[in-house]
């Protein structure tokens, strides 16, 4: 996978992930042209595009578009599935997701993604264990914090 | 702190610079602690790249923490050294990464394998020594880490497929259990064990068993098994049962197997989801250079989706068009493409496809425009299309595709009977071998040799064919196979007659045994716009032999009409009815007359033969493009014609004997038929009879299918007796048409016009020729009507003439040929319309249609009315004649005639019939005499010239130009009015006229 965005109906970019090199210049421009392409499209169009040289797969839910970039050769299929499971994952985190949570939260989900992908593979794909990590990590975490309440600089 | 990064991030995401924080989230990751920390690295992976030079200072972090006793914090250096890291770093972590594939924690192993992952994909050799770790975390005992290691594996499998060979029972076994449902059901994806899994599996069995049979043969009973085992309806199985085809066609081939592909590949393209049929169509496209009657199968809705209102599957169908492109249907697919240009706005899809519209259609269509057009066509045509081959596109990938292209073509027609081909077309052929057959690089320049000789031995190749071919064999005569063709070639030629030859025979033998003069006189790749060749016009390097020549006694050379003047002085004679012709037999004598130019001269003296700076770039993008539309006409006139007949016929044959409830097809469903006729032509051309035993097997889903497949092949097969079918089909028609023709003059008598003539007038106008429309026309009024035939008629008043329309509908089902109507007048001349090439009014009419004939009438004799009397008879059925009149009053005919009073004085005197009555007068007017004349002029169209007083004068003229003057003068409450014209009777009509419209008024 080359890069992964999350952006509302409206076109606002909610979650980005990158997984390729590329300046912050071309990040824009190709973010914004895809989100423009992907907002056209009609609902009972199909998932896949072929834009530019990418493969992108998107998917809606809600007002939320998830929409991955891919490589030639990899699966369209599996690849709606990835997005599907974040959802999931999300869903199951947050306990019925709203794109709210993932504006407020959006290290939260970012996390996730993490423990879920990483380096634009799937890393995990049991949602029992992705969860579990990531509790782990905040339960740890959140009272260590409390306990040493370290000023940081 | 947290926070503030938290904020810094979101600002980044919504586009506002905050690059001054890049510094504040290393050194969060670097101080702070558990959650902090861990913003820290999110907020570096976010904002940084791999290139960005603030991330060396991540490194010493990074390496603390993968030291750490916490795991969470060894889990978050893990991950994001997993998604950026220095590449020129990589050394100073990669033990410490290592050290973590025995790490107790599978999480912490599987993290590290994605890590190294990521190394080998930026650095490959850096990670070289560690192979056969990664082949213990293949054989990990949590499938997790397993799972993980397979992306590496993947990806070295890919570049080198042949190292790991030995691995394929291991996959293989791996598969079995994982498709076996032996995994703990932590790994169930909607009830599907580790789909990720098995697919990263079946990608790794399809790299090697490429191309090896012995390997492809341990798979093929595990794939056999997941084609079984995905039936649940869910995407997931899906996309398994998707990797599973692509990877059994891409195996060594084994007919089960690929049966079953096929039928899983049908599923995909029939079914009503949209990404499945996407998905089935690319996996055809995949396919369908192995099996082209897979796409026979589909092509019906191959065709629906060629409409497709989503451009994505649209363009997906071309590419799988692209795919089985061949000489006869190049030209629907390359119509296809460019229809798909003109509503397609994406750039890149642009290019993309008018790279392969160049393709495709570019030397497919010049071979046939070469292999026809012949010797025949002008010599700028192959001059032009070698400059456009050898200047290219701005694309350098491109360029070399559409050489590649042409080599091939160009190889297998030699290959084939190059006996038949026209000379130019040889010629051509010879310049594209010799400049670019080294780009297919398995092409031995020998072999080519050895094709071109062939040419060389025909007795037809004219010389200078021949001095193209031998010109391409000396740029071709590389190695020592070639050499001794050339040689053995050039020892033929040098003994012969024709110089130029001779010449040639010499520079290939020269260049055939220095190959270094050989490099320097022809380079390779010579872009001709950047190359600037040094050609000597002035011919300096001539000086030295001119001065010996001079030297020893010879005469100065004059130009051509110097010693054209001479000569006509010295002979004192007139030569001016052949000047024309002298010069040039004059200039090539002086050529003939010069020593045989060097190697070096004649070379470059075909270069710039080649540099074409005087031809026009027919080829040009805008010229060709015209060029293309032409050729593109004429093979949709030739391509589907013969085959629509019988599918139509096989179309009716079914619907009468089969299934006689069935309703025939419909309209566009026939055109669909025929467009895949035209598109599938080559395809079902080469495997009809495959096809029909294969249309046996395919279940009920592929009726629809087989029903225009059988009709396909039956096309092939009876291409003999289509014409027959045709001639039927063609003879059966008048007398159904008849049929129907009858019922519907039946129907029409049972009520006469009995509905309102509103609608009918409404409909029948729409049909009135464009320059009448704009005018007013009279009421449409029906004539009569005969059989199925119904006539109408109008009239329309145009300032120089008036005209009558008559319609004449059709309400049979079939078309009535030459209609006889005549039309006749007493009073009128009647005048087939002009505009009309035709000078008789005999013209088809269309089914249900409506054919218009105008006429033109002018007045012969004067009456009160007029009548046009006419016959029309029905050609179809009994012959049967209908008269039918028309009748219109005379005033249409008048018109105003603009007058000065002094010229009214003048014409009054000058007409002889006249007329006096009295008419009466509006007299509730306050001014009587103005408002009557108004009335006149409002309903006769007369002009009022003055009113003077109680007297007034009015004019107008009958079509055309006959004049009419009438006086008026009120005398004891009536108006006495005076008409006089030219022309007898006038006066009278117009004042029956006149005493009408009063009356009425």
């Amino acid at each position: 996978m080359q890069f992964m965005l999350l952006f509302s109906r409206q076109g606002k970019l909610r979650l980005q992930k990158w997984y390729v090199p590329l300046s912050d210049k071309e990040k824009k421009k190709i973010t914004r042209e895809l989100v423009q392409t992907v907002l056209a499209r009609k609902p009972k169009m199909c998932s896949f595009l072929e834009w530019r040289d990418l493969k992108v797969v998107y998917k809606r839910y809600a007002s939320l578009y998830f929409c991955c970039a891919i490589e030639e050769q990899d699966n369209e299929l599996i690849t709606l599935e990835i997005i599907h499971r974040y959802v999931e994952l999300l869903d199951k985190y947050f306990g019925s997701v709203c794109e709210l949570d993932i504006i407020f939260n959006f290290e939260k989900a970012y996390f996730i993604l993490d423990e879920f992908l990483l380096g634009g593979e799937a890393q995990e794909t049991s949602k029992k264990n992705v969860l579990k990590a990531i509790e782990q990590a905040d339960l740890l975490q959140e009272p260590r914090h409390e306990y040493f309440n370290v000023p940081v600089y | 702190m947290k926070e503030l990064m938290v904020r810094a991030i979101y600002c980044e995401s919504l586009g506002y610079e905050a690059s001054f924080s890049y510094i504040h989230a290393i050194k969060l990751a670097q101080q702070g602690a558990g959650l902090e920390k861990r913003v820290g690295y999110l907020a570096v992976s976010l904002f940084l790249n791999e290139n960005h030079e603030l991330l060396l200072l991540l490194v010493n972090t990074v390496l603390k923490d993968l030291q750490s006793t916490n795991l969470i914090e060894v889990c978050m250096a893990l991950t994001v050294v997993s998604q950026m890291f220095p590449k020129d770093m990589i050394p100073a972590i990669l033990p410490l990464v290592e050290e973590k594939l025995n790490h107790p924690k599978e999480i912490i192993r599987r993290k590290a394998v994605l890590a190294l992952y990521k190394f080998y994909l930026i650095a490959p050799n850096q990670v070289q020594h560690i192979h056969n770790k990664f082949r213990k975390a293949l054989c990990d005992k949590d499938p997790g880490v397993m799972t993980a290691s397979l992306h590496i594996y993947l990806q070295m499998i890919q570049e080198n497929p042949e190292g790991y060979k030995d691995l394929t029972a291991s996959f293989v076994t791996i598969l079995k259990q994982v498709v076996g449902g032996k995994l703990p059901i932590d790994f169930n994806y909607h009830s599907v064990p580790a789909p990720w899994l098995q697919i990263q599996l079946l990608r790794i069995l399809s790299f090697l068993g490429k191309n090896d049979q012995s390997v492809s043969e341990l798979m093929y009973e595990v794939l056999d098994e997941s084609l079984q085992r995905a039936e649940m309806n869910h995407n997931i199985t899906y996309a398994i049962l998707y990797e599973c085809v692509r990877c059994i066609y891409t195996i060594h081939p084994k007919s089960e197997l690929l049966e079953k592909a096929a039928q899983c590949i049908g599923n995909f393209v029939l079914s009503p989801k949209i990404n499945l049929k996407y998905l089935g169509l690319k996996a055809l496209t995949y396919v369908v250079q192995q099996d082209p009657k897979l796409a026979l199968q589909h092509q019906m809705t191959i065709i629906e989706c060629l409409d497709h209102p989503d451009l994505i599957i649209k363009r997906e169908t071309l590419e799988l068009l692209f795919r089985i492109t061949n000489a006869q249907n190049v030209m629907v697919i390359v119509e296809k493409m460019l229809e798909f240009l003109r509503v397609s706005t994406d750039d890149y899809t642009t290019i993309d496809l008018v790279g392969k519209v160049a393709e495709l259609w570019f030397i497919e269509t010049m071979n046939t425009v070469f292999s026809v057009g012949g010797d025949m066509m002008q010599p700028d045509i192959p001059n032009s299309f070698l400059k456009l081959l050898s200047e290219g596109f701005d694309c350098v990938e491109d360029d070399r595709k559409l050489r590649l292209f042409a080599v091939d073509s160009y190889i297998s027609l030699l290959h084939g009977e190059p006996g038949k081909l026209p000379q130019r077309f040889l010629q051509v052929i010879s310049w594209v071998l010799g400049e670019y057959s080294h780009l297919r690089e398995e092409l031995e320049p020998a072999s080519v040799l050895r094709l071109l000789e062939k040419l060389l031995d025909m007795k037809q190749t004219s010389s200078e064919t021949k001095n193209w071919v031998l010109m391409a064999m000396t740029k071709l005569c590389v190695g020592g196979a070639s050499v001794s063709v050339a040689q053995q070639v050039s020892e033929t030629y040098i003994s012969s007659m024709d110089t130029v030859l001779r010449q040639r025979a010499q520079e290939l033998q020269h260049f055939g045994q220095d190959s270094e003069v050989r490099t320097r006189v022809l380079p390779r790749d010579t872009d001709l716009e950047n190359t600037i060749f040094d050609v000597d016009s002035s011919l300096s390097f001539l000086d030295g032999f001119v001065s010996e020549a001079l030297a020893a006694g010879a005469a100065p050379y004059k130009p051509p009409h110097q010693r054209q003047e001479e000569l006509a002085q010295a002979k004192a004679l007139s030569l001016e009815p052949y000047g024309l012709s002298l010069p040039i037999s004059m200039s090539s004598c002086s050529i003939a007359d010069r020593q045989s130019p060097t190697p070096l001269s004649m070379s470059s003296g075909l270069s710039t033969t080649l540099k074409l700076d005087g031809v026009k770039r027919v080829w040009g993008r805008e010229g060709y493009l015209v060029q293309r539309e032409s050729v593109e006409e004429t093979a949709q006139v030739e391509v589907p014609s013969p085959l629509r007949s019988p599918s139509q016929q096989a179309e009716a044959n079914g619907s009468h004997s089969q299934t006689p409830t069935q309703t025939p097809t419909p309209e566009p469903e026939q055109e669909k038929q025929q467009l895949a006729a035209s598109l599938f032509f080559g395809l079902s051309s080469q495997s009809s009879v495959c096809l029909m035993g294969k249309s046996g097997p395919t279940s009920h889903r592929f009726r629809r299918k087989a029903k225009g497949q059988g009709s396909i092949s039956g096309a092939t097969e009876q291409t003999s007796k289509t014409k027959l079918n045709d001639s039927d089909i063609k003879g059966s028609d008048p007398s159904l048409s008849e049929d129907s023709g009858l019922v519907a003059a039946d129907s029409e008598d049972m009520n006469p016009h009995e509905d309102p003539e509103r609608p009918k007038d409404l409909c029948l106008s729409s049909h009135l020729p464009a320059e009448l429309s704009g005018l007013c026309h009279s009421e449409i009024s029906p004539l009569c009507s005969i059989q199925s035939l119904d006539l109408s008629a109008c009239h329309v008043q145009k300032d120089d003439s008036l005209v009558l329309v008559i319609f004449i509908q059709n309400s049979s089902d079939s078309a009535i040929r030459q209609i006889p109507l005549d039309l006749d007048s007493d009073e009128l001349e009647v005048m087939y319309y002009v505009s009309r090439v035709s000078d008789s009014p005999v013209e088809d009419v269309r089914s249900h249609d409506v054919a218009v004939y105008q006429y033109s009438l002018t007045v012969k004799r004067p009456s009160v009315h007029v009548e046009v009397v006419g016959t029309v008879s029905c050609p179809v059925g009994t012959p049967q004649t209908v008269r039918f009149s028309y009748k219109l009053p005379l005033t249409t005919f008048i018109r105003p005639l603009t007058l000065s009073t002094e010229e009214y004085g003048t014409m009054w005197l000058a007409f002889s019939h006249d007329t006096k009555q009295n008419l009466t007068l509006i007299s509730d007017d306050p001014e009587p005499l103005t408002a009557t004349l108004s009335v006149l002029k409002r309903k006769l169209q007369l002009h009022v010239v003055e009113i003077i007083g109680m007297e007034g004068i009015l004019a107008c003229r009958l079509l055309r130009d006959r004049p009419c003057l009438m006086h008026c003068r009120v005398h004891a409450g009536a108006l006495a009015v005076w008409l006089r014209s030219p022309v007898p009777d006038l006066p009278d009509c117009l004042i029956y006229h006149c005493q009408r419209a009063l009356q009425e008024d």
